[in-house]
């Protein structure tokens, strides 16, 4: 579990990194944290680790004060770094072995747990190879295999699935997903919104330091994005203009063959709108939601925060 | 002890193998090792030949110590670039984050890497020496005594443990890998001329004086371990990329401290000056008792020492009574050769050079010089009452008038000195050592403006002006 209340870092006397964050994340749960580079996502990914300590606020860890349990917050949380951080001129085994050895695993399980974990990264066939010997990819997942070694009850993950091929990428986030199912509390720092989308419980938008947005997928695209929108597409021109909506519901375009809607309450008014396509004699082909992507929740929310103009 | 013990080993193993596993490391050093002895041999047997072409009188087997120090000290300082690039290496190449978040605690960390930076450079050089003493045994020399040979190793040892102690320090504080190395000099080079004293100690030929050195030695290593063990911090391992000076922050820090919540100069005397002394009494209690233990020890010694090296009959001691006598004439002139203001010069450029001399040794040297000049003072005293003066009216007239303004301000200075080092070496995770570094010399700072100066500018009139007229009046005879 991870909690954390006004955590805030002031580096240089006057630049505030991170500035205010409060977040909750449950065992089971998958938050991602998302925003620019330099936004403080690492900032606030290392005062949960206990490698920074907080300008102001707090923060509990896996059930740890990160300011009186460093040393505990370590030895339960699993961290991928922005940086791969592997030692170019030992093989993956040993790399394995050893932080095995720093968590203090003892021999029997440090095998186990290298086995299991070289063989689902499909590293197995080059554990004995030098890791400066790797590709991008493959040093991307022992640097994971790295922070899952200890099975820690907490995972911080800084762009977990960067530099991998589309393969890969999806045995990773397999291995997130399972690990949402075991229970542990995980947060992802990534510039992958399909992957945050996919992933995730919830989400927090980061810029400049502050939290701009923290939510379910769901909510923050109502958040920003407004009601659901609905997409009925027609197989010939329909004049859709002397339709009797029902109220609540606001045209959002129409065309000759289509009309896009926005309905703050779908259950109850869809199918009356249905009813009045049908009972018209619209030539119906489809009627379904119009999909809305992570990606538009953050680019609008990026240009509100900016002050610019959001191009749909 | 176990657990401690195994995690330094994690750390230093690992280390261990990857220089192990780095030819750029393995190939030059194997070569060094094996060629230097070699260069070495042949060139003193070369210089001492050529000495001796030109009416030298050198003889090679007094030379084949300060070899073997010089053979065990370059590896050390080729080597040194591990340990320089310990911390900082790995952050540069990105390895540090995942070791920092892992439960290792900052000692495990810093002790590993410290085994690993002394371990790799002793192993070269006691390498080189072992072939050197090979090359020794078969010429038609002196073979170095097995006593020697110990110090000199031990010497080595604690060279190494110096160098690499300071290194860390640097590799910790650096932010890349390019200026840990440029701040090798300044490890190197003080080391190269500790060497030569330690140099002109074996030339000397009192061997025994070769322990002063190793203990000395491994004290200011000792001071080095702690100094980078209190100021370990991972936040600043992570937190800067950018080395700055920022001399704005700099000055405002130290100015803040000086000045204190002071509003006026009267309440700068009244508040911070006591308050700052307040602090310096552990200080003041260690220097004052060192002090008074060097006095009357240099005295006794003199007493006791002299009369076997100095034939001290009814006409010598007449002879040493009249050279002070002549000497307090030239008293008279004292003003004209040594004025007041030069004095005080004199005297406030001897304390900058305590703390100069403490800053660069967390204190300990600069602590020696202040017992030097205790010692002087028994000593004189002892000489006095060995050519029959009263040491006691020799120290009330001779040192005491001026003495006790400018011992005081001389006591303050080492005891603020002191205290600089102390703090340089406790721990204190929350400041940098810069910040620790600038907030004990504006405490330092507060003490030699706001008494060591005065004081030292009224014994500057008294010695000049008042103590030799006492004692022209106390030892009217002479």
């Amino acid at each position: 579990m991870i909690e954390c209340e006004d955590l805030s870092k002031k580096y240089n006397g006057d630049f505030w990194a991170v500035d205010g964050v409060s977040l909750n994340v449950q065992p089971g749960q998958i938050l991602a944290l998302l925003g620019q580079n330099g936004a403080g996502k690492t900032t606030t990914v290392r005062m949960l680790t206990a490698l920074l300590n907080p300008t102001r606020g707090w923060a509990r860890v896996a059930g740890y004060d990160v300011m009186k349990n460093p040393h505990e917050i370590r030895a339960n949380v699993g961290v991928l770094t922005e940086q791969h951080g592997l030692y170019m001129r030992m093989t993956g085994e040993e790399y394995l072995d050893f932080f095995g050895k720093v968590y203090g695993l003892d021999a029997e399980k440090r095998k186990k747990r290298n086995t299991y974990l070289l063989d689902y990264f499909g590293l197995a066939e080059a554990a004995r190879r030098r890791s400066g010997e790797y590709s991008k990819g493959m040093k991307q997942k022992l640097a994971l295999a790295r922070a899952l070694i200890h099975d820690p009850s907490v995972l911080l993950l800084d762009e977990p699935t960067s530099a991998m091929d589309p393969e890969s990428a999806q045995l990773v986030r397999n291995e997130i997903a399972r690990l949402r199912s075991s229970k542990r509390t995980v947060i992802i720092c990534t510039h992958n919104l399909a992957e945050a989308e996919a992933l995730a419980d919830t989400i927090a938008i980061i810029y400049r330091g502050k939290i701009l947005l923290n939510g379910s997928l769901d909510e923050l695209k109502r958040q920003v994005l407004g009601p659901v929108e609905y997409e009925a597409q027609f197989s010939e021109p329909f004049d859709a203009g002397e339709l009797s909506l029902p109220e609540g519901v606001e045209v959002a375009s129409r065309s000759a063959t289509s009309l896009r809607f926005r309905v703050e309450a779908p259950l109850a008014v869809n199918p009356k709108i249905v009813h009045e396509l049908t009972s018209r004699r619209a030539p119906l082909v489809s009627f379904q939601e119009v999909s809305r992507k992570l990606e538009q929740v953050y680019l609008k929310t990026m240009a509100d925060a900016q002050g610019v103009p959001y191009a749909a | 002890m176990r657990r401690n013990w195994d995690a330094i080993w994690l750390v230093a193993r690992r280390e261990f193998l990857d220089q192990l596993r780095d030819w750029r490391i393995v190939v030059p050093m194997a070569l060094l090792v094996s060629v230097f002895p070699f260069i070495a041999d042949d060139t003193t047997r070369q210089a001492v030949s050529f000495m001796n072409r030109f009416g030298g009188d050198l003889i090679l087997d007094n030379l084949i110590p300060f070899v073997i120090l010089v053979i065990g000290f370059f590896p050390l300082s080729f080597t040194l670039v591990v340990a320089l690039e310990a911390f900082v290496g790995e952050k540069e190449r990105g390895t540090i984050e995942p070791l920092l978040s892992s439960p290792l605690e900052d000692r495990h960390m810093y002790l590993g890497k410290l085994l690993v930076g002394i371990t790799t450079p002793l192993v070269f050089s006691f390498l080189s020496i072992g072939i050197y003493l090979i090359l020794v045994s078969r010429r038609d020399v002196a073979f170095p005594s097995a006593y020697m040979l110990t110090l000199i190793l031990l010497l080595t040892f604690a060279h190494a443990v110096l160098m690499v102690s300071s290194a860390i320090v640097i590799s910790v504080q650096a932010t890349t890998i390019r200026s840990a190395n440029l701040m090798a000099s300044f490890v190197v080079v003080p080391v190269a001329f500790l060497l030569q004293g330690e140099t002109i100690l074996i030339f000397w030929g009192n061997e025994d004086v070769l322990w002063f050195a190793i203990v000395g030695v491994t004290l200011l290593s000792g001071l080095l371990v702690r100094l980078g063990l209190a100021h370990f911090k991972r936040e600043y391992l992570l937190g800067r990329e950018i080395d700055t000076l920022n001399f704005k922050s700099m000055y405002t820090v130290f100015r803040d401290r000086f000045v204190g919540a002071a509003g006026s100069f009267w309440d700068w005397y009244r508040v911070e000056l006591p308050a700052t002394l307040g602090q310096l009494k552990q200080s003041l209690v260690i220097v004052v008792v060192l002090g008074l233990i060097t006095v009357f020890a240099s005295y006794a010694w003199v007493v006791i020492n002299v009369p076997a090296y100095i034939e001290l009959s009814p006409d010598r001691m007449d002879e040493f009574r009249s050279m002070v006598g002549d000497n307090l004439v030239n008293l008279d002139q004292l003003q004209n050769q040594l004025p007041a203001p030069l004095l005080f010069f004199y005297n406030a450029r001897t304390t900058i050079v305590f703390l100069l001399m403490g800053l660069v040794s967390f204190g300990t040297l600069g602590l020696t010089l202040f017992l030097v000049n205790f010692a002087l003072i028994g000593g004189v005293l002892g000489a006095a009452n060995l050519v029959g003066f009263s040491p006691l009216l020799t120290f009330v007239v001779g040192v005491l008038p001026h003495g006790l303004f400018e011992l005081t301000a001389v006591i303050l200075a080492t005891a603020a000195m002191l205290k600089v080092g102390a703090l340089l070496v406790s721990p204190n995770t929350d400041k940098s050592i810069g910040e620790t570094l600038l907030l004990s010399l504006a405490d330092w700072s507060r003490v030699f403006v706001g008494l060591v100066i005065p004081l030292l500018a009224v014994a500057a009139a008294i010695e000049v002006y008042l103590t030799p007229v006492l004692i022209k009046m106390a030892f009217p005879f002479l």
